[in-house]
């Protein structure tokens, strides 16, 4: 069977079980938008290219499967490159077609020309330049096989014009073979029987578990090691519903903004079972300072991951949920399995009064009347039906989504963590939207970012992808005032962005969604219980929220974990 | 952005470090021979902030695989470190850490040297001493050539010097291990990463 490049692309992406690709067209990548009219995959037309790219993050953030963009050459190139460099943080799976100039222009500064292999080089976990329609097939297949396993994280296909028109015969690889990519998932036995032998011995653990173990569908193995061991469980940023809030040895997010408790029993631990976690600086603080008593088990896919930031006293490279099944095991076997478990009743009683001591608070009842932001939140949570997937922009919002929502299963919480994009929110819930239609999908997000990627609501009505916004309106680029306010000694600098302009609730309108206001904290639980009836439109609600409000506790940047700031204290906590 | 640069470190450092630096360490990577694999791996060191000594590339008998040759200056991180993340480079085949003990390396130096008629002789005789050729003579100047170890080649700079360089240029080393006599410590090779 003959093709042209760009039926064998398009082709190719069927054989690969998608479903729906985000994009946008243009002149590099027109002949791959010929045979999309004939195509089973779904096409949703974004209205910039960077929505493409977070939709594609959002939907494979809430399936585990792939999310695809596809978008032209130079500009709508460079558009998609913040979603490829936060899917690269993140490590979502993600594959990227971008138009290119044809071979012959290559290099010559062509219209709408840009080295996007050069470009992306270091945010892509692979790119690839295709010069020839025969490799179209070949090439997507070891796309999908790269982005998809070991660490997976976003590729790329820059595809030049002449190659989509060339013709082709068309044939299918029945198996990738890339001699320089053969990811380990299996861990080394001794290593995970002498960490059944730590687990046994330790008495004060704590499971630091990282986005990995959602990567890796290693939840319910997770849930049969808590159940074994009885050992404590901090969900980092990137992990938050791998373990269930609604457990009682869930201490909840670590890190900057973590709670006392979460933060503390990783301080006093003796041992630290890293799970698919990076020992990003947000969850550390100062390295120098982190977690100084502990030993240290770290397990983790990518072995560069491996020592990169602390030393681990037992080092496993492996798939998350294949160790954890083996570590289960392990526990029961050879030497680890004659072995006593350590008690554990002391440490659990210690956690359990820090979290009576210091539970994350706030101003229940403000005497000015003022709404607060963890209240709206929280209220969301109880009112909204479990399983809700909930994303989020980058900002102070973020930070008390990421505390007060109750997450209670895995892909669930869709959120930037490593590069912190403001904007990622709107086009994220999108995405996941269109992947889990079956979910409600709510969206906590900020002004200021809200600003950044809002046109995707356009896409959304035209789309009838009812996503649901939680616009948290503080006027301020909220974060960035709170380290004003804290660190530069209350001088505001460009910070400041208004509370009605623009009129979000008229933009909101504008643009095809269901739109309101609400002011007081007794307007909080009918405007959403009235969001969550719609399901035919976008629904913005709009909550002017105290400007003043910071995220606590906080860990002040550079410091070390000990140093956490707790904020004021209120009574009545939950 | 200081210490972000390109990192290819200056030969002649201002501590007087030489080729034979503790800190200098031989990678041997093999490599798919594909456009764009040295852009790959340069731009993996600009951008861990890893510093590249010296580098040399070239094909090797079998024509689907290149090898790298790269002298990696340890200053921050460690050489683990470097091979980890250069093994997640898809097109990164094996990489071989060669210890310069068990090595057998050889660089290629060519130099123009300022050589009148007193001096040329002195030049000639010195150039004999180390085996360096001689390729090219002009009325007041000599190109020779030295191919040998970076130490070598480094004193025998130090002793042109007395004669004034005009140009000086060289290659980057290219290492292979020992021949297995008595069970040699090199050719670790390390596990293939994600
Ligand atoms: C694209 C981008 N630009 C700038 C920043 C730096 N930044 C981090 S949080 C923040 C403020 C976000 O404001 P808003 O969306 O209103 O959220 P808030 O903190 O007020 O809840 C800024 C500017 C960023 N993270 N991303
Ligand atoms: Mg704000």
């Amino acid at each position: 069977m003959k093709l042209t490049g760009a039926q064998a692309l398009i082709k190719s992406l069927e054989m690969q079980g998608v479903e729906v690709m985000f994009g946008l067209p243009g002149g590099a990548i027109l002949p791959v938008y010929d045979p999309i009219i004939d195509s089973p995959i779904r096409h949703i037309l974004v209205r910039h290219e960077q929505g493409a790219g977070h939709m594609a993050e959002g939907y494979a953030q809430a399936t585990n499967k792939p999310g695809v963009a596809m978008v032209t050459s130079g500009p709508a190139a460079t558009n998609i490159v913040t979603p490829l460099a936060n899917a690269y943080m993140d490590s979502t799976p993600m594959v990227v077609i971008t138009g290119q100039v044809a071979t012959s222009s290559i290099g010559t500064d062509a219209f709408q020309e840009a080295d996007t292999t050069g470009i992306t080089m270091s945010i892509t976990k692979h790119n690839w330049l295709v010069t020839d329609a025969s490799e179209l097939p070949e090439v997507v297949a070891e796309a999908f096989h790269v982005a998809t396993t070991g660490r997976p994280g976003p590729v790329l296909i820059d595809l030049p014009k002449d190659v989509s028109n060339q013709m082709m015969d068309w044939y299918w690889p029945e198996i990738v073979d890339l001699p320089g990519y053969k990811p380990n998932t299996k861990g080394h036995p001794r290593s995970i029987a002498s960490a059944a032998r730590m687990i046994k011995e330790a008495s004060r653990p704590v499971f630091y578990v990282g986005g990995g173990v959602l990567k890796a569908n290693g939840s319910a193995a997770l849930a049969a090691l808590v159940a074994k061991t009885g050992i404590p469980v901090v969900t980092t940023l990137m992990a938050r519903g791998a373990f269930p809030d609604d457990h009682p040895l869930c201490l909840a997010m670590p890190g900057m903004h973590g709670n006392y408790t979460a933060v503390t029993a990783m301080q006093k631990a003796d041992l630290l079972i890293a799970l698919g976690a990076r020992f990003d600086d947000r969850v550390t603080g100062k390295v120098s300072g982190f977690a100084p008593g502990a030993k240290i088990i770290h397990v983790d896919i990518d072995p560069a991951e491996l020592g990169k930031v602390r030393k681990p006293d037992v080092p496993i490279v492996g798939d998350v949920r294949l160790v954890i099944e083996d570590l289960i095991e392990a526990l029961d076997r050879g030497e680890a399995g004659e072995m006593p478990q350590a008690d554990l009743e002391g440490w659990i009683r210690q956690i359990q009064a820090w979290q009576e001591l210091n539970p994350l608070s706030y101003d229940r009842d403000p005497s000015d009347g003022s709404l607060k932001p963890q209240y709206v939140v929280e209220t969301l949570s109880s009112l909204t039906p479990d399983g809700t997937i909930l994303a989020s922009g980058v900002g102070q919002h973020q930070m008390w989504a990421s505390q007060y929502w109750r997450f209670n299963h895995p892909n669930t919480w869709v959120n930037s963590g490593g590069l912190g994009t403001m904007g990622y929110a709107i086009p994220a819930a999108i995405g996941a939207k269109v992947g889990r239609p079956d979910k409600m999908v709510w969206a906590v997000d900020g002004d200021g970012c809200f600003q950044m990627t809002a046109q995707e609501l356009v896409t959304a009505s035209a789309e009838r992808i009812p996503v649901k916004i939680a616009l948290l309106n503080n006027a301020y680029l909220g974060m960035v005032r709170q380290w004003q306010e804290m660190f530069y000694q209350e001088r505001y600098s460009e910070v400041y962005l208004s509370p009605d302009l623009p009129d979000y609730v008229k933009w909101a309108e504008a643009m095809g969604c269901v739109a309101f206001r609400v002011e007081s904290q007794e307007e909080v639980a009918p405007a959403i219980e009235k969001a969550n009836e719609i399901n035919d439109k976008p629904v913005v609600i709009e909550f002017r929220i105290d400007s003043r409000e910071k995220v606590f506790p906080m860990v002040p940047s550079g410091a070390s974990n000990d140093e956490i700031v707790l904020g004021p204290k209120y009574g009545g906590a939950s | 952005m200081s210490g972000t640069g390109p990192n290819f470190v200056p030969r002649s450092l201002p501590g007087g470090r030489s080729s034979s630096d503790i800190s200098h360490h031989v990678l041997s990577v093999l490599v798919e021979n594909r456009a764009g694999v040295l852009a790959r791996v340069a731009q993996l060191f600009s951008r861990r902030g890893y510093n590249i000594y010296s580098l040399a590339v070239a094909p090797t008998d079998d024509e689907r695989f290149s090898r790298l040759t790269v002298v990696v200056d340890l200053e921050s991180v460690t050489l683990e470190q470097i091979t980890k993340q250069l093994h997640k480079l898809i097109n990164v085949i094996k990489i071989t850490e060669i210890d310069p003990l068990d090595a057998v390396e050889q660089e290629l130096l060519l130099a123009v040297v300022a050589a009148d008629v007193q001096t040329r002789s002195q030049i000639l005789e010195l150039a004999g001493i180390f085996g360096a050729k001689v390729l090219d003579v002009g009325l007041e100047r000599l190109t020779l050539a030295l191919a040998d170890t970076p130490e070598k080649l480094d004193d025998f700079t130090e002793l042109i010097k007395i004669f004034g360089i005009v140009e000086v240029q060289r290659t980057g080393r290219v290492a292979l291990a020992k021949l297995n006599r008595s069970g040699p410590r090199s050719g670790v090779s390390r596990g293939k990463a994600s």
